[in-house]
């Protein structure tokens, strides 16, 4: 399926939680959905799936809008960080409705996940710890096997042994099948291996879309004596930069060849790192 | 194999790599399969897109090639290509640096050839 976000803003009260984005997406994709909290990722995963209208412009699914349009709501499925289901209904019984809701559905697997995630078939939502809350959550999102698969930060209270295996799930069913897998995590260093592509949104707006590996070759660390590294910097794309006695670390966006012939010490940034740059307030100057 | 991959370096190289290092120290002989874009993802928990670019590259540079249906092979001159290839990179990897350092500790040159005989020990 294609994504296609146009113009897309979304305003509450006075403040932005979109601000005129435009983008597609396409599959078969890993997407990483990064951004500080408020950023704007929430409310585009809610117009996304169909949930909520935006304010101004619009995100068209292969061509059609997803509001109240169920044709297309059965092939994407949100999971969110919380309240996904009602409480008073059995583990069983939520798997039944969302096998009703979804075309793609697969019992077996959800089945398989119940008991690989010690969950009780009877047993109520409410009656659920955090973990298990989220580990349902996460067994609906799997099973749905929805071409567009939504998880927005969908593991609170889940230990790191849970989150990996997870993580496991998740490549191996997207290794037998291709879909759109939009993941949101606050965790990115957990799973950065995973993306294929990453958005990082900031303030209502895309800061960045780009191929994983591509971020990764085209970012860098270089430090040395701050005369050469601002020296250096004058004409770079520069993220952030910081100083200590005498000596200046700047987060350059570019060819790290460039930097290689001259007397800096260079070195990549994982993403999450890269993620914390882009987006922090600068403080002072 | 390593246990791990750098985040801060593009994973379809460090895949390439990996089995370029393989072949060169002859775990992987011409003629053999080397693991499969899925055995890749699954190992190192990456996206297979990801391993099948660096796998890929591999095809393009004539070092692997395909047998439709059955898995990629390391082909008869792949050692001798990449041999060929990491000399040449030799230099920028391994004399750059050590010159760099080198002149930081005002080691001689001299000094340096006796260390890389085994003199100094």
């Amino acid at each position: 399926m294609k994504i296609e976000v146009k113009q897309l803003t979304k305003v509450y009260k006075d403040k932005k939680a979109l601000n005129n984005i435009s983008f597609s997406l396409e599959e078969p994709k890993i997407y990483g959905l990064l951004g500080r909290n408020g950023a704007g990722k929430t409310t585009f995963m809610e117009i996304l799936s169909g949930h909520i209208l935006p304010t101004n412009g619009k995100i068209l699914i292969n061509g059609e809008n997803p509001f109240d349009n169920q044709k297309l709501t059965e092939s994407i499925c949100l999971i969110k960080e919380g309240n996904n289901f009602k409480g008073d209904l059995k583990i069983k019984e939520i798997l039944r409705i969302y096998s009703y809701f979804y075309p793609t559905w697969d019992q077996t697997l959800a089945e398989e996940l119940v008991s690989l995630y010690n969950l009780k078939q009877n047993a109520k939502v409410k009656s659920l710890s955090k973990g298990m809350e989220s580990a349902l959550g996460i067994i609906v999102g799997l099973a749905s096997k929805a071409p567009i698969t939504i998880f927005d930060e969908p593991y609170i209270g889940l230990d790191a042994a849970a989150r990996k295996l997870f993580y496991e799930i998740l490549l191996e069913q997207y290794e037998q099948e291709k879909r759109m897998i939009i993941f949101s995590t606050h965790l990115i260093d957990e799973v950065s291996l995973l993306f294929e592509e990453v958005l990082i949104m900031q303030d209502g707006k895309l800061l960045m879309k780009e191929d994983t590996d591509q971020l990764r070759d085209r970012t860098y660390a270089i430090t040395g004596t701050r005369e050469a590294v601002e020296g250096f910097i004058h004409d770079k794309q520069i993220i952030s930069k910081k100083g200590l006695a005498g000596m200046m670390t700047a987060y350059v966006y570019g060819d790290r060849k460039q930097a290689r012939k001259n007397d800096f010490q260079v070195e990549g940034i994982p993403i999450q790192e890269l993620m914390i740059h882009l987006t922090e307030e600068q403080r002072g100057a | 194999m390593k246990n791990a991959l750098d985040d801060t370096r593009p994973i379809y190289i460090q895949i390439k790599e990996q089995l370029e290092d393989s072949i060169v120290a002859g775990r992987l002989q011409a003629g053999e399969r080397v693991p499969s874009t899925n055995e890749f993802a699954s190992f190192y928990k990456i996206n297979p897109a990801t391993a099948a670019k660096g796998i890929n590259e591999l095809v393009t540079e004539e070092i692997l090639y395909k047998r439709r249906g059955v898995g990629m092979f390391v082909t008869d001159n792949a050692r001798v290509m990449l041999i060929e290839k990491r000399k040449q990179s030799f230099y920028e990897h391994f004399i750059l640096p050590l010159q760099d350092e080198a002149k930081k500790l005002n080691i001689s040159e001299e000094e340096i050839i006796n260390m890389v005989k085994g003199e100094n020990q």
